[in-house]
């Protein structure tokens, strides 16, 4: 993700938590989100991460970071322990996707996921051309993407159709970060989602 | 002057150890009464004005006070955790004021069987009596108090020294800002007491063990104390590293068909259980095992770690390592789960190591990377 997009993922997700949450960050990188979500809205927690690097940049960042593989599942986690469960920019690397996505949800009263369209127009256009969409948002060649689950805006809503899992809220950006309208699924390169 | 010892400008140098004396009475856990004591312990670093920098490093095991540094007869004997302590390193000497010691019941000067019991001016050998991991916090809170520090800034150990640390969040919250608890566990499990059983009987049964006053017959319990250590050596590695460092080479030709050393590591585990039994009292040994089968914080609050760390209220960092089976991971992120349901501060990374139980005194760059992360957040 851009800069930019990093910070607009970061606003939309911070006017989604209530000021002093409890909330657990999947996925949470060098823990900027947490982070930015603790000094912005008081929030205290966790974030959960694979890499040690990254592990090692959140202590830095002065969060909670807990070296935990997602694919083993959430089982660690209580019932309802936390108001929100996000995921940002992190599904698309996991496996077990469905399992994940109701384990937030038992986790959390709440849970936020975010992820890049591959429906895209622009990746569209890719492979029209015969090439697998390489781009700001899926900046990876098919060969050393983390990236194992390739979905679209239409998809994830079909798939929390059938998890019954409802959509409090979405926002769907383009190329540019600017909020899009209509025809989500195609002008849409980036997506989040608040789920509940 | 840093050119007066030989080490690098990492290392705290030139270190003495100290001892305090505790002429009031403590009770232990069992019921038992050491009408006085003495630690020994060293210090790197100085306490700040606001006495608000002070780490304590618990000792494991075989532990003792020396961590950082040499002693000024002993060049060559560098402290234990001399890779972590020291100016720039993980736990940084120039912020913080370090504290490390050795335990009562030890055999490295502070009181413990091999000093003399002053009902009868002899050593207390098997009459020194049993210490609990709370009864070491409780004599370790007497020697914060003499020197001053009201509550440290960390308290940091691998192993059994992350059982104490746990203790202090236990028992004397208000006294510990951050525990940091290494490749440890809530409490044994049976293999692990099963292991210590072994170990004990190696030396109880060991001809020269006297019942535990073999000072008196002047002799050592030397092969039980060597077996005992053998066996640790063996589960404190992993099956990995010990293909790697010895694999099935044999000393030198064939096979001799004989009960001989043949295989290098048997001489390696001779030569580490002969050391070991050459420096360490057995009676120790039983002391700290047992010590290691009775911590069970759980177990003290109906069975719910959960319920145990109610009253901590540090923050806290745990780490384990994977290839550490005796205090395998599983057992760190228990205690995680039950500091997360108290809503406590924690952390917790899993180190990707060869290296087995043994791994939290090597300077693994992750491990320390992590503890570096972690100690320089701390505010003094």
């Amino acid at each position: 993700m851009s800069t930019l997009d990093i910070r607009i993922d970061h606003d939309v997700i911070a006017s989604w938590v209530a000021e002093g949450a409890r909330v657990l960050d999947l996925g949470c990188g060098d823990g900027e989100l947490l982070r930015y979500l603790k000094d912005r809205r008081g929030v205290s927690g966790y974030g959960v991460e694979i890499d040690v690097d990254r592990v090692i940049a959140g202590m830095k960042n002065g969060i909670n970071v807990l070296q935990i593989d997602l694919e083993e599942g959430l089982y660690d986690f209580e019932d309802q322990s936390f108001d929100l469960v996000i995921i940002s920019n992190a599904l698309q690397t996991l496996h077990r996707t469905e399992k994940l996505l109701c384990e937030m949800l038992r986790v959390g009263r709440e849970a936020v996921v975010s992820f890049p369209n591959f429906a895209y127009w622009k990746h569209r256009v890719a492979i029209m051309d015969g090439h697998m969409p390489v781009s700001d948002r899926l900046p990876f060649q098919w060969y050393d993407t983390p990236n194992v689950r390739f979905f679209t805006v239409a998809d994830f809503e079909a798939l929390c159709d059938k998890l019954g899992i409802s959509v409090r809220e979405r926002l769907v950006l383009d190329d540019a970060g600017k909020p899009v309208t209509e025809e989500h699924n195609f002008l849409g390169s980036f997506a989040l989602y608040r789920l509940g | 002057m840093a050119d007066d010892f030989p080490l690098s400008s990492g290392s705290v140098g030139v270190v003495a150890p100290l001892s305090a004396r505790f002429d009031t009475p403590l009770t232990l856990r069992s019921g038992a009464v050491l009408p006085g004591f003495e630690l020994m312990y060293e210090t790197y670093g100085a306490l700040n004005g606001a006495r608000s920098n002070a780490v304590l490093v618990c000792p494991a095991l075989s532990g003792h006070h020396h961590a950082a540094g040499v002693h000024a007869d002993a060049p060559n004997n560098i402290g234990w955790w001399d890779n972590l302590i020291g100016p720039g390193k993980p736990l940084d000497t120039s912020k913080f004021f370090v504290v490390s010691i050795n335990n009562l019941g030890g055999c490295h000067g502070s009181s413990g069987p091999v000093s003399a019991n002053p009902d009868t001016g002899r050593p207390w050998g098997a009459d020194f009596p049993i210490v609990t991991v709370e009864d070491w916090m409780a004599a370790q809170a007497l020697l914060a108090d003499r020197l001053g520090v009201e509550s440290w800034a960390a308290i940091i150990g691998g192993s059994l020294g992350g059982m104490q640390a746990m203790a202090w969040a236990i028992h004397l919250p208000a006294r510990v800002r951050h525990a940091i608890v290494i490749a440890s566990a809530p409490k044994l499990t049976a293999q692990n007491i099963a292991f210590n059983e072994v170990a004990r009987q190696a030396i109880i049964t060991d001809p020269e063990f006297h019942g535990g006053h073999f000072y008196e017959h002047d002799t050592l319990p030397r092969r039980g104390l060597r077996l005992a250590r053998m066996l640790g050596h063996i589960t404190y590695q992993s099956d990995d590293l010990m293909a790697e460092k010895f694999g099935r080479r044999l000393r030198e030709g064939g096979r001799k068909f004989s009960f001989e050393v043949e295989f290098e590591v048997e001489s390696y585990l001779r030569y580490q259980g002969d050391k070991f039994a050459a420096s360490f009292d057995a009676n120790t040994y039983l002391l700290a095992t047992r010590a290691l089968d009775y911590f069970d914080p759980a177990g003290d609050a109906g069975g719910d770690l959960a319920a145990a760390f109610a009253p901590a209220t540090a923050d806290f960092l745990l780490v384990s390592f994977s290839t550490d089976w005796r205090f395998a991971p599983a057992r760190s992120r228990e205690i995680v789960d039950a500091l997360m349901r108290n809503r406590r501060n924690v952390s917790y990374a899993e180190i990707e190591s060869s290296a087995g139980h043994d791994s939290f005194l090597l300077d693994d760059p992750h491990y320390h990377a992590v503890l570096r992360a972690y100690f320089d957040n701390i505010t003094v």
